[in-house]
Formats: C-alpha cells, structure tokens, sequence
C-alpha cells in the first residue's frame, strides 16, 4: 500500500499527466515538492513512496534529495528565513543584517528557537540583489520573498508568524474536544 | 528610445492579466502566425535577421540556434530557462512577474517555429510564487482557446508545463537543466551530443532564455529590420541591464547595446553614495572577469562586441555589479570563491576540487593567516582549472580570481593578522 498516492491521488496523476507518456521519472520532483507541503521536510516513508510511483529506487530519491538544496530529509523550524549573502546583497549590508537577525532571534546560523519554529539560513543568491537586504521564507508549504528589509521589519515578521502558530494550535485543539 | 519593449509594464498597468495584455495587442502575432500568416521556415528567416542573440549570458544567435533541429527526428521541444540564479541578476524574474504573457507568446511563437507540440519553463525552485502564477496563466490561455488542440482551426497543438527546481545554479546551465526535468541530478551532459540534436527525453530541443523569449513578439510584429534599428550593428536591439551593488538604484535598466557603463551608472543608476567613486565592476554578475573602471572602461558600449574587445571581458547576462573603493577585492574573490564551491556540481574533479581549494586559500587571505605564497597558489589553483571543467561553471568560478589578482594584487597581499571586510 502507498500512502502516499492514496492521500494526494489526484495531485499525483496531475503530475504525471504533465509528463510524456514514460516519463514518470519526471515527476520526482514535482513529488518532492508536494511531500514537504506537510511538516517541511520529507519523510523516509514517503522517499520509499515517491520512489515507488516515480520508478526509482529510495537511494536515487534521496541522492536527487541531496542534491538540490530547497529539499530537506531532516525536520527544522517550522519556518526557514533563508537570508542571501551573496556578493551583490553583501554590498548592501546583508552580512551585518543576519549577524542582528541572530542576535534577535538568539541563534546561531543553522540553529532552531527553541520553540521549534523559526531557524536561520545562510543561501546563495535568490534574484533579489537590487531589494537586499533579502530573504525568503520557507515554510507551510510555500515560499514567499521578502525583500528591502530591515531587522525591524524582519521581527515584525516573526511576531506575526509566532501569532499564526500560536492561533493555528489553539484553534486545532479547540476543534479536537 | 520613448517607448519600452520588454519591460512594458513600467508604461501598461496590469499587463500581468491577460485582458490587458491581449488590449495591447497581445497574441495576435500568435494567432496570425497560426492561421498560416506566416510559415515556420519564414518566422526563422526573421529571427534570424533580426539578429536576435541569446540573452542567457552566452550571445548565441538565436535564429541560427532553432536552425540546428533536425526534422528526420521528432517530436521537438522547446524549454525555457527561467532558472536565473547569476549573482546580480534579476531581470527574468521581473519579466516573469509583470509581463509574463509576452514571454509566454514568445515561448508559443519559438514553439510553433521549430514544431514543438510541447515546450517547458524550468524555473527555480525559489520561484515557487511564479510558478503557481504561470500555471494559472497557463489555464487561462487553454480556456481562451491560445494553446491547446488544433488551434485556431490549424493543425498546430502545443502543450505548456511549468517545471519547478528546487535551489541548484548549475541548472541554468542547459544540459544539466535537461537533466533535471528528468528528474535526475543537475549535472551537465558529456557533449556532442548537442541537445538540439538528442536533448530532453533524448530528443531535439531548444532552450532559450525567458528575456531570448519576450523579444520574439515585437519582432515578429514590427519586423527585423525594425528590431535592428536598436542597438549596434552586431548586438542588435535592446537588453535589460541588472544593476546591482555599490550605486544609488539598482534595478533593472531596458536599454538600447551600446549605452556606456557611465551612463547605466550615473544617468539611470543614482550615481555612487556621495564620496565614493566606481574601483570595479563586473558585467556578468559573480562570473564575471574584473574590469578595473578607469575612464576608459566607463566609456565602453556595453554591447558583447566592445566590452570583450576593449576590456577583455565577457558581457554576459549584463548583470552589472559596481564596486566602489571601499571593497576589497580578496574579499570579493573570497565571496564569488564560496559561491561556486557551493554550486559546484561534483561531477567533474578540476571544477569540485578546484573550486574547494580555492575556497580554503581565500579564507586563508581574508582572515589574514595567508602564507607569502598563498596569492601565487591561489592564482595557480584558478589558471589550472581554466580549460578544463565540463561546462562553464568552472571556468566562470576562476574568472573573478585570475582578474582580481591581475588587476588588484595589492589588495590579495598578505597582511598578517589583519581581517579583510567588504
């Protein structure tokens, strides 16, 4: 039984659909993406699943895991601030702008708060070099530029996702009595 | 030049919705060309003649590119390369955000030229808003009867997908962008074959750059000859200039080949912040080779003829990064340096090691623990490594570094102890 394809059946024959007939390999990918909507990172059981409809073994998908740095095997923070510090960013003072973001957040780069939501990434270039300082968030699935920020409107925003969280647990347990 | 051809949302609100865009014209070239206005083998002959040249940062002749596929193998396929990860560039992003049905048509158009029932845009994984976007353009253009089965009563069907990466530079590079699609390992392909003779799914494909792409509408609406009139007699037509680092506003500039990197800098770009002047710039983003801007330098065309010539420097993407006198060129070098190291793919040993090494010497340079050979090793590793990676990625990794050196010893030069900042 695939889990998996059973829980996203349609979304899956969407994506192969996409593909010519026999490139189901194709959609590893696009599978990928979808498997990390939910908890942000990529399950062992769902490598094995993925494999399974994509005709691969687990090894190939987790290599193509391995590779392309937007996928994670491992759970983070809920959210990831992935700030850029390329060269471009760098002249306008994004180096500067995650060291405060660290000391905001009190964690190092690479680190989780301890609440489990917000962890601290160093990227390579994400086409925003003319609105730097720059980062974009991945988390809930999605991922969303935020660009011309400051450390101020950078803390807004983890305020404001601390607030979500905090409404989406009280609302979950709210409807689990 | 009063009116813009790319970067047409700076004039047109809400070009990004399809009412707007077909108000001004849109997908009438499409269409006309469909209902037989104009047969492939003549749309060629124009792009040709337009002298339209690759915009992804190699200047490939566009037309001369689709004249490769053979027609004894099919079916053929279009990709586009939205997969813009150059340090310093940002153009086809805007396009894709602001004005995404003309480089939609312009993919359409391609499609149609070369007879491909099928054609992908590859965009970054980072572009995960752009995608969701495109895919319901792409719906609305089914629903409007612009793609789909025997269009416009013809017997021509095309197909669009998007296909999202997921964070690897590498990608843009086309063959291992082709690999990705099929859902292996970015890494590039052993060449010959050429992919416009076994490229996705092993058969022949055209891969344009999205900016290429949103040329081909006005060209083939207003003529080559009209296109031509923009520009210089060799880089023909106009370019989107990123602008990025040291300057006042950085962004995207839709000028004419030919402007000067004074006038980018100093009429469009601000000026430098009061008291600085221009030590540097790099025209191809972190592949760039140095040019060291004296006057000479700022008063070259920047078309792909004269930047080259004149200052020994690749023009590019034209990702123009500015670097003024306050930066360090070690430091600079250090960053592209750990750039490419990340990127890197792996598959070939002069570009994985090289790229390492030269990570490992520059720390070194920059944290003031050089040794007094470091600069000569450092400068060793990189002309080694020239000539002799798999694809460019590892020659662009060296090019900032050979220049640097050549261009700015002084500021490699070992300081003991002494930390070197941006």
């Amino acid at each position: 039984m695939n889990e998996f394809l059973d829980k996203h059946s349609d979304e899956v024959s969407r994506i192969i659909g996409l593909y010519p007939e026999g490139e189901r390999r194709s959609a590893v990918m696009p599978l990928l993406h979808l498997a990390q909507r939910e908890g942000g990172y990529v399950t062992k059981r769902a490598i094995e699943e993925i494999g399974e409809i994509a005709g691969m073994s687990s090894t190939e998908v987790v290599s193509i895991i391995g590779f392309y740095t937007l996928y994670h095997d491992q759970p983070g923070g809920r959210y990831r601030f992935q700030v850029c510090t390329d060269l471009p960013c760098a002249l306008r003072g994004a180096e500067e702008f995650l060291q405060s973001l660290c000391g905001n957040l009190g964690i190092r780069v690479g680190e989780t708060t301890a609440d489990g939501l917000f962890c601290l990434e160093e990227v390579t270039c994400l086409a925003g070099c003319h609105r730097a300082p720059m980062f974009q968030v991945q988390g809930d699935g999605e991922i969303t530029y935020h660009e011309n920020q400051t450390v101020e409107t950078a803390m807004a925003l983890v305020d404001e996702l601390r607030k979500h969280s905090v409404d989406h647990s009280a609302k979950a347990s709210e409807e689990g009595r | 030049m009063s009116e813009l051809i790319l970067l047409r949302h700076h004039e047109i609100a809400d070009l990004n919705r399809l009412s707007v865009y077909r108000e001004h014209g849109g997908f009438k070239v499409f269409e006309n060309i469909v209902k037989g206005a104009m047969e492939p083998a003549t749309l060629l002959n124009e792009v040709k003649s337009s002298g339209l040249r690759g915009r992804g940062g190699a200047g490939f002749p566009t037309g001369l590119k689709w004249s490769f596929l053979p027609n004894n193998i099919w079916p053929h396929y279009v990709v586009a390369n939205a997969d813009e990860s150059e340090p310093g560039t940002f153009k086809d992003r805007e396009i894709l955000e602001s004005n995404p049905f003309q480089f939609l048509e312009g993919l359409m158009i391609a499609s149609y030229a070369v007879g491909a029932a099928m054609s992908v845009v590859y965009l970054r994984g980072e572009f995960y808003q752009i995608q969701k976007n495109l895919d319901r353009q792409i719906g609305e253009l089914r629903e409007a009867g612009l793609l789909g089965e025997n269009l416009f009563g013809s017997n021509y069907s095309l197909k669009l997908i998007t296909h999202l990466g997921a964070g690897a530079y590498i990608c843009g590079e086309e063959t291992a962008l082709l690999e990705s699609i099929e859902g292996k390992l970015g890494q590039p392909r052993l060449r010959p074959p050429f992919p416009a003779v076994a490229g996705l799914y092993n058969k022949p494909t055209v891969i344009n750059n999205v900016e290429t792409l949103t040329n081909l509408p006005p060209i083939i609406e207003h003529g080559a000859a009209w296109y031509r009139s923009f520009g210089t007699e060799k880089s023909p037509g106009v370019k989107i200039f990123s602008l990025s680092g040291c300057v006042n506003k950085p962004g995207n500039y839709e000028l004419p080949f030919g402007v000067t990197f004074r006038e980018l800098i100093f009429n469009y770009g601000g000026g430098l912040p009061e008291g600085r002047k221009v030590k540097a710039i790099m025209a191809a983003g972190a592949s760039s080779t140095l040019i060291a801007a004296d006057d000479k330098a700022l008063d070259t065309p920047m078309d792909y003829e004269s930047v080259q010539n004149e200052l020994g420097a690749p023009l590019g993407s034209a990702s123009v990064i500015i670097l003024d006198d306050s930066v360090n060129m070690a430091w600079l070098v250090n960053k592209t340096s750990h750039f490419f190291k990340h990127e890197s793919c792996g598959k070939c040993t002069p570009c994985r090691e090289g790229t390492y090494w030269m990570t490992q010497i520059t720390d070194r340079i920059v944290h003031g623990k050089a040794g007094k050979k470091d600069v000569d090793l450092l400068n060793d590793v990189a002309r080694q490594m020239q000539g002799k990676c798999l694809c460019a990625l590892g020659e662009f990794a060296t090019m900032a570094v050979v220049s640097g050196i050549e261009k700015f010893r002084a500021d490699f030069e070992n300081r003991q102890g002494v930390e070197i900042h941006g």
